[in-house]
């Protein structure tokens, strides 16, 4: 059975959002996106220090059996490329596997527009969709 | 969605379930990494039922295997085992496959028996073929449904086994197999083959005995810590070997030559279907071939992405691709312009936007 926070936002593409104090926000993939892709290899995130529109790819992640793009939830700025996955510092992507929500958080983002946050999907319809 | 006799086993231990060529299967179990490394250095154990097998028998039964494969099935004996193709008439390929050449003794005077293992997704699809070519004196029977498969695979696999039958496993040569009692069943097909490149057997029974088995198996290679395997570990160990996989780097459309299945196409055997186009194409060469790759990326090449040249124009495709469980590295298959093709050539995976860039190298890219 996956994990899914209540006070997490999360899109149909898998990802969730956390919004910290403000507009600052961090985003990741979800325990069922975590389990259904396997043991994650690499992530690869080349959009940091840019504005990247809702839906629009952020990243990449590599399992051992297939490439996954990483979609934003909400248009904002790239501000964080988390450092525990990144191949230049920790280079741990397995932290996705073992803690989508903590650890292995991917991106933090500076929110344009915090109407969009109405628009996604709390975790009682995100549990519907997997279900 | 069909299952294999074993799909609940696979369900009580946590596996990974997926459907794959109409099969409920396991795809992975711990994880496709520890179950990767458990083939290459121990023993695991994959459940394969999904596979077809078809029992042709009769006084041409000989005939018509050799009109419809491209392999010489007069180089087997009883008790050997032949990796094959069926081409179609344009020069394509049907199915890969296995032949056995079956003990005779349920065989009338100048009887022969064959048993030929196909891909689950092509089971009808062969059987129609096979079918639509016999003008000869054979009878067909599809025992798909009431076989099962074991694949034991791994440099441990003779000695975890050995327990479990009187058939001498280490002496069993690569591509040959016995009939005999194994886990206390009848008639077992222990055949020396698989698709891991690790050594080991596959394992042929009745549906009806197929939980037994694998319960014995399970229990024999405990102090060897023999591992469930799932399709995941199978498609990355086949990968590392450079096997090809039906559907993805071998179709309807691509030659075994082009494919580097030469070394199974026997075109000085005699007359079989798409002869002369193979014979041509060894001759003059194809406009294409089939090669392996190795990346200095982290991304992983996958079916469908763009091959490019260093200049940017497009030159192949890719047909396979993983992250190298054993090397740690992005490695694939594709079909690049003959000009490309030799070892060493500086290629690149377009995977969207961004270009990979590899070189072009000779399987296996694994050497065991």
């Amino acid at each position: 059975m996956s994990n899914t926070p209540k006070e997490l936002k999360y899109t149909k593409e898998h990802e969730w959002i956390r919004v910290e104090d403000g507009n600052i926000a961090y985003v990741g993939v979800t325990d069922h996106a975590q389990s259904e892709l396997g043991e994650i290899v690499y992530v690869e995130v080349d959009t940091v220090g840019e504005e990247v529109a809702a839906d629009e790819v952020f990243g990449t992640v590599e399992a051992v059996k297939t490439t996954s793009d990483l979609f934003m939830p909400i248009t904002g700025k790239v501000l964080e490329f988390n450092p525990e996955l990144s191949e230049d510092e920790a280079d741990n992507p397995a932290a996705i596997n073992e803690d989508p929500y903590g650890k292995g958080w991917i991106v933090k983002v500076e929110i344009s527009d915090p109407e969009e946050l109405a628009a996604l999907l709390d975790a009682a319809a995100y549990t519907d969709l997997i279900a | 969605m069909k299952s294999t006799p074993l799909t609940d086993t696979h369900i009580a231990l946590g596996a990974k379930m997926a459907e794959f060529a109409g099969y409920n299967m396991p795809i992975s179990y711990a994880g496709i990494r520890d179950e990767h490394e458990a083939v290459r250095n121990g023993v695991g154990v994959f459940d394969v039922s999904h596979m077809g097998e078809f029992v042709i028998k009769g006084k041409e039964a000989f005939d018509l295997l050799q009109k419809v494969t491209s392999n010489n099935v007069a180089k087997l004996e009883i008790g050997d085992a032949q990796y094959s193709c069926l081409p179609n008439e344009n020069g394509g390929i049907v199915d890969d496959l296995l032949v056995y050449r079956l003990p005779e003794d349920k065989c009338a005077e100048g009887e022969r028996a064959y048993m030929v293992v196909v891909n689950a997704s092509n089971i009808e699809k062969d059987w129609n073929w096979i079918e639509k070519h016999n003008s000869f004196e054979a009878e067909m029977h599809n025992i798909s449904y009431r076989s099962g498969l074991l694949a034991v695979q791994g440099p441990k696999a003779h000695e975890a086994m050995q327990s479990l039958t009187d058939v001498d496993l280490a002496g069993m040569k690569y591509y040959t197999f016995k009939k005999g009692v194994f886990a206390g069943i009848e008639n077992v097909i222990i055949s020396a083959t698989g698709y891991t490149g690790s050594g080991g057997f596959e394992l042929y029974c009745d549906n009806k005995d197929m939980k037994k088995l694998w319960d014995a198996v399970m229990e024999a290679g405990k102090d060897w810590n023999i591992t469930p395997c799932g399709l995941g570990a199978r498609d990355t160990l086949r990968l590392e070997m450079g096997f090809a996989l039906y559907g993805n780097d071998i179709n309807d459309t691509t030659s075994p030559i082009e494919a580097g299945l030469g070394w199974i196409t026997k075109t000085k055997k005699g007359d079989f279907t798409s002869r002369d186009i193979f014979a041509k194409q060894r001759e003059e060469g194809t406009e294409r071939k089939l090669v392996g790759f190795v990346l200095s990326d982290r991304r992983a090449p996958r079916h469908d992405y763009p091959i490019v040249n260093e200049a940017g124009e497009e030159i192949g495709i890719v047909t396979s691709g993983t992250i190298s469980p054993s090397l740690d590295k992005p490695i694939g298959m594709g079909y690049v312009k003959k000009e490309y093709a030799k070892a060493g050539t500086p290629i690149k995976v377009m995977a969207r936007k961004k270009a990979l860039e590899g070189v072009v190298t000779k399987p296996p890219f694994y050497k065991v």
